[in-house]
């Protein structure tokens, strides 16, 4: 049986889990590559040529680094930021998992029940999961894979995700630092972000800050 | 309790969108006299819900987390049903149970939560239909009612199973057709009120939730007493306005007309004589307080 490879989509309605075709988790200090597990050094560079490479990269941070429920979060969100300025990226919240449907701005927020929304309507080509709990992460990272053909990664606190296209594990504050370093060292060997310009949505209690 | 636990993180604060902003500025988490009378003029901890236009399930939830006397600090335990669509929209930490087994799962996490924080009062308050609470779960529920389980259990009696299309329930009123009960109950409601008395409840209130004041003071009476002394329970009636052929705009007329005098629901409460104790000494400190800071208040010229 040749090896299931953990691909952008759209691969289907209901794409099968990536652990039921066999993906297994990264043991500490790896992450997965579409699948193939490989050393986490080797997974920063390829984030960072993903991100650089893509037209739409967006950040979606979750409620963990959203709120600040201590000051990890809070270290994690100021990390979080600098990597969105360094690349640059969208950063999208998923600031909770209430079906939001149909009332969902997708230009400004994700949810993980509609999750495709977000990334049709903004385009996004490359994605990072940061900050958002594993279940409601796995759910969203399937209905990607099915319905679009976004590339997705997930910077996971606790044991990675099979259905991500790239997956880290254990990360902390150091880990968004590292990704951060491989985008900076790239840059400085001259890759370009292929970003398309963009304006960081910016909102207060009132709406959008312009 | 402490509104700190609900600050955002000021490096990513202005990617959240309004409501979340307004929910720290404006909800009542932290604000010690928190009611009923909130609604309206604060960030409420519900909003938006999925249930039928004007289920009386939904004024039911409004009321309830308004009178959370520590929602920072509260857990919900829920159960499948009507009420579990809404949990995903409250702005309260919850659980969902496995059909009935909401007392069972919230007997464990109360004792948990008392080691995890011996210092911190969390309160366990479960919220379930009655299919949940008095057929499936039955066992579940006065288990932890003869065990003593220290957290309030809310049923919502809508006198059947409404989210499967309308089952009949040991709630259920005799005679009662519903949609896929044709042939008709032939037995009598299920009297949990007073089950739950004789299973150990300190504090047992029967209500319809057309008032608000008095779902506050049931709310907050079965939270402080289960905190202190043991299980507590409230049955709250919120019929199924689609099962019993009302329109939206109809289901509170439905909760008044059974609370009048001779109705099925004229509101009953019980509790035990500590329970009583507690209740007056509380209140008595909370008059005294308020008193105290009428007297402090400058004087305007
Ligand atoms: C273990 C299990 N058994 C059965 C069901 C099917 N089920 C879903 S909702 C429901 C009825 C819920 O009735 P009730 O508790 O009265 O709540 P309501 O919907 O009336 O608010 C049932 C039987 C289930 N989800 N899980
Ligand atoms: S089916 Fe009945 S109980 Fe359920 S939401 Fe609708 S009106 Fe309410």
């Amino acid at each position: 049986m040749s090896q299931y490879q953990v691909k952008p989509g759209p691969e289907a309605f209901l794409p099968p889990s990536a652990a039921s075709m066999g993906i297994v988790l990264p043991d500490p200090g790896e992450c997965h590559i579409e699948g193939r597990i490989a050393p986490e050094e080797e997974g920063y560079e390829y984030a960072a040529r993903k991100l650089l490479g893509a037209k739409v990269p967006t950040l979606f941070p979750g409620p963990l680094v959203l709120w600040k429920w201590n000051e990890k979060a809070a270290k994690k969100a100021a990390a979080i930021r600098a990597l969105s300025e360094a690349i640059p990226a969208r950063l999208i919240p998923m600031a909770d998992y209430r079906p939001k449907y149909p009332k969902i701005d997708p230009e400004a927020e994700i949810n993980p029940n509609h999750p495709n929304l977000t990334i049709w309507h903004n385009k996004i080509d490359v994605c990072i999961f940061i900050g958002v709990h594993c279940h409601q992460a796995n759910l969203a990272l399937k209905i990607i894979r099915g319905g679009t053909d976004c590339f997705t990664m997930a910077m996971c606190a606790q044991a990675g995700h099979e259905d991500a296209c790239l997956s880290f594990r254990d990360i902390g504050v150091e880990s968004i630092m590292k990704l951060m370093d491989a985008v900076n060292k790239l840059k400085k060997e001259g890759v370009k972000s292929q970003a398309v310009p963009f304006k960081q949505i910016s909102m207060n209690r009132k709406g959008r800050v312009d | 309790m402490s509104k700190e636990k609900i600050t955002l993180c000021e490096d990513l604060a202005d990617i959240m969108p309004p409501e979340y902003h307004e929910l720290v500025a404006t909800a009542t988490y932290g604000k010690e006299d928190r009611g009923w009378k909130d609604i309206g003029n604060s960030k409420e901890l519900i909003e938006q819900h999925s249930l039928c236009a004007g289920c009386p399930e939904s004024i039911a939830f409004r009321y309830i987390l308004a009178s959370l006397p520590n929602p920072e600090d509260t857990v919900f335990v829920g159960s499948t049903g009507c009420t579990s669509l809404v949990f995903p929209h409250v702005a309260v930490q919850n659980i969902h149970s496995l059909f009935g087994n909401q007392n069972a799962i919230a007997s464990g996490l109360k004792r948990t939560l008392k080691c995890r924080f011996p210092d911190v009062e969390k309160d366990v308050v479960v919220l379930a239909g009655d299919g949940a609470t008095v057929d499936i779960g039955l066992d579940m529920t006065m288990q932890s009612w003869f065990r003593q389980e220290k957290f309030t259990t809310i049923c919502f009696d809508n006198e059947l199973y409404a989210n499967t299309g309308g089952q009949e329930s040991g709630l259920m009123q005799k005679g009662f057709v519903a949609k896929m009960a044709p042939a008709g109950k032939t037995f009598d409601k299920v009297r949990l009120p007073e089950i739950a008395r004789e299973a150990g409840c300190h504090y047992v209130a029967l209500l319809t939730v057309s008032k608000p004041n008095r779902v506050e003071r049931a709310i907050r009476n079965a939270v402080y007493i289960a905190r202190e002394l043991g299980p507590t329970y409230v049955q709250l009636y919120t019929p199924c306005i689609l099962e019993i052929g009302k329109q939206s705009m109809e289901g509170l007329d439905e909760m008044k007309d059974a609370e009048s005098i001779g109705g099925r629901f004229v509101m009953k409460e019980y509790m035990t004589d500590e329970a009583k104790k507690m209740i007056e000494d509380r209140e008595a400190e909370e008059k005294a307080k308020r008193k105290a800071a009428k007297g402090k208040k400058p004087v305007s010229a």
